[in-house]
């Protein structure tokens, strides 16, 4: 499979099963490269969100659930770090919409800083806010509305608000679960632009079971079935001329 | 040949059973009304000549001052000042007792809706709401009255707080179920620690919720008399020591249906305790509206 030098994250055997002897994703290795996007497709229940939710911990959420392997992140096995850290260095931004229905938009810009208790001065804030909600294309768009709540925006704008909330942070990886799922295709348009702007300073990993998306936006693929990563390649290569039969009739729509 | 009975039953029966059982349910709404809008009715009609400015500035009178009143063809004299104060120090002290131990409990039980514990706390806290407010009081006199050797109003706060407590813990439970699970994660996500994630995101979206549970269990308190006869006792005079025997308007109803010649004043408290209580209420359904959870 796809060999990458330097990699920023790193899947070194990774199993996480939700039941004893039940493997959910198997078994998976694979190295992520620097400021492209790499995007996790398959069916559903194949595994993908799984994955992508293992690198930031999300599964500790829930007490059953088991990992094994290691996840790098710069050389970093994020596994044995403090999960608190690792969802620092490894932001995220999820399916549905969600800015923090109590704060206004620029508090939710801020949350990254003010839920870990760091104190800013207003000068600092203010930058974090405008320069965060200029690199979403948010901030012509709500720059007098700064201190509405966050939930009065457009379901497309909310999500863009919740990019702006994790990019904040200014994590190492960027992980999406399917953000624009949620989404109508105009909004889903203006996400695909504004992930194409991002790499540039990212990395960004996406799980999509869009494969038009996949093809329009990522540099690099995986497909994943049952668990299994099936194929990992360049995304042109993988969409031209799969090596894998199963992510050929995947590709071709014969299942999923 | 099996005789075909899809079409065999009169149409005109079953319109009118359908009739019958819809005025039936009617009926029956109509019932519960009666008792609510007669005692509504009996209390203004008997309660409001009472009502002044004295009543809330005044303490209660003595029977001496009632029967000179009443040979002089006057209103029974003073107030319900005692119980007013009283009122308001318990349910104030209660609150501050159940209001914190009940939104952490029902924390608890949102965030472990599963295991063993939880399901143990939740049983205790649906026995607890059931149990009868008076073997409370005696429980809150064996716990507070007699160590500090007093009737007392943190007694009574105690015992109030007992009360309140299972109201709160259910709906602070209720509401943050009722939150997206994605609100959690989406904090989580962003690094922050648990602590954090439940004191400034999770209550917070759930704040009209919480505030409801807590009026209403404020409003369900304010009326309690058996727990406060053991524990508050009563007091014939406005109170501050909360280490001391302390009145309610709840306890100076009783005391008014002991004593033939302050009858009256029986019907300008409950008036008094009604209107507040129907005020609780009207308030906690508003925000409830306003602050519903999208």
């Amino acid at each position: 499979m796809l060999h990458i030098d330097n990699p920023i994250l790193e899947f070194k055997d990774v199993s996480v099963s939700y039941t004893p002897g039940k493997n959910a994703v198997n078994q998976v290795s694979a190295s992520i490269e620097r400021n492209k996007i790499t995007a996790i497709m398959g069916p559903s229940g194949c595994g993908k969100s799984t994955l992508l939710r293992a690198v930031n911990r999300m599964h500790e959420l829930y007490p059953d659930i088991r990992i094994t392997g290691e996840i790098l992140i710069d050389n970093q096995n994020i596994l044995t770090m403090n999960p608190m850290e690792v969802r620092r260095i490894a932001g995220m931004v999820f399916q549905r919409p969600n800015p923090f229905p109590t704060m206004s938009i620029y508090e939710n810009v801020i949350a990254g800083y003010s839920l870990n208790g760091i104190r800013l001065s207003k000068k600092e804030k203010d930058e974090l806010v405008e320069t965060n909600l200029k690199n979403v294309g948010l901030w012509d768009e709500v720059k007098d509305a700064l201190l509405k709540k966050g939930t009065f925006l457009s379901g497309g704008q909310q999500q863009r608000l919740c990019i702006a909330r994790a990019l904040a942070l200014k994590p190492e990886v960027l992980l999406m679960d399917e953000p624009t799922s949620a989404l109508d295709p105009i909004a889903t348009n203006r996400i695909e632009e504004l992930l194409l702007e991002l790499k540039k300073d990212y990395t960004i990993v996406i799980v999509t079971h869009n494969m038009g998306q996949a093809a329009r936006i990522s540099d690099y693929s995986m497909f994943m079935y049952l668990g299994q990563l099936v194929e990992y390649d360049e995304t042109q290569v993988m969409f031209t001329n799969p090596a894998d039969s199963r992510t050929e009739e995947y590709l071709s729509g014969q299942f999923g | 040949m099996i005789p075909d009975k899809s079409r065999s039953s009169s149409v005109s029966f079953r319109i009118f059973k359908d009739r019958f059982f819809y005025v039936c349910v009617c009926l029956m709404a109509s019932l519960t009304a009666i008792p609510l809008i007669w005692i509504i009715w009996e209390v203004l009609k008997k309660g409001y000549r009472q009502i002044n400015l004295s009543f809330f500035t005044e303490v209660a009178p003595t029977t001496l001052e009632a029967i000179k009143a009443k040979n002089a063809g006057d209103l029974i004299p003073g107030g319900i000042a005692n119980g007013i104060t009283g009122t308001l120090i318990m349910v104030v002290i209660a609150s501050l007792i159940a209001i914190p131990i009940g939104i952490l409990g029902g924390v608890y039980l949102s965030e472990h809706r599963n295991n063993r514990f939880s399901s143990l706390i939740r049983s205790l806290t649906d026995l607890l709401q059931g149990t009868p407010s008076i073997v409370v009081g005696i429980i809150v006199y064996f716990w507070v009255v007699k160590p500090l050797s007093s009737y007392s109003a943190v007694a009574g706060s105690v015992a109030l707080a007992i009360m309140m407590l299972p109201l709160i813990i259910r709906s602070t439970e209720e509401t943050l179920k009722m939150l997206p699970g994605t609100l959690k994660e989406a904090g989580l996500a962003l690094g922050a620690s648990y602590t954090s994630v439940v004191l400034r995101v999770l209550i917070p979206s759930a704040f009209g919720g919480l505030f409801t549970g807590i009026l209403l269990a404020v409003s369900r308190v304010t009326g309690e008399t058996a727990p406060l006869m053991l524990t508050a006792l009563g007091a014939s005079a406005v109170n501050w020591d909360i280490t001391r025997p302390t009145s309610s308007v709840s306890l100076l109803i009783w005391q008014f249906y002991n004593d033939p010649n302050l009858v009256d004043m029986i019907w300008s408290s409950s008036l008094f305790l009604l209107v507040l209580i129907l005020i609780l209420n009207i308030i906690a359904k508003s925000v409830a509206n306003k602050w519903r959870i999208q």
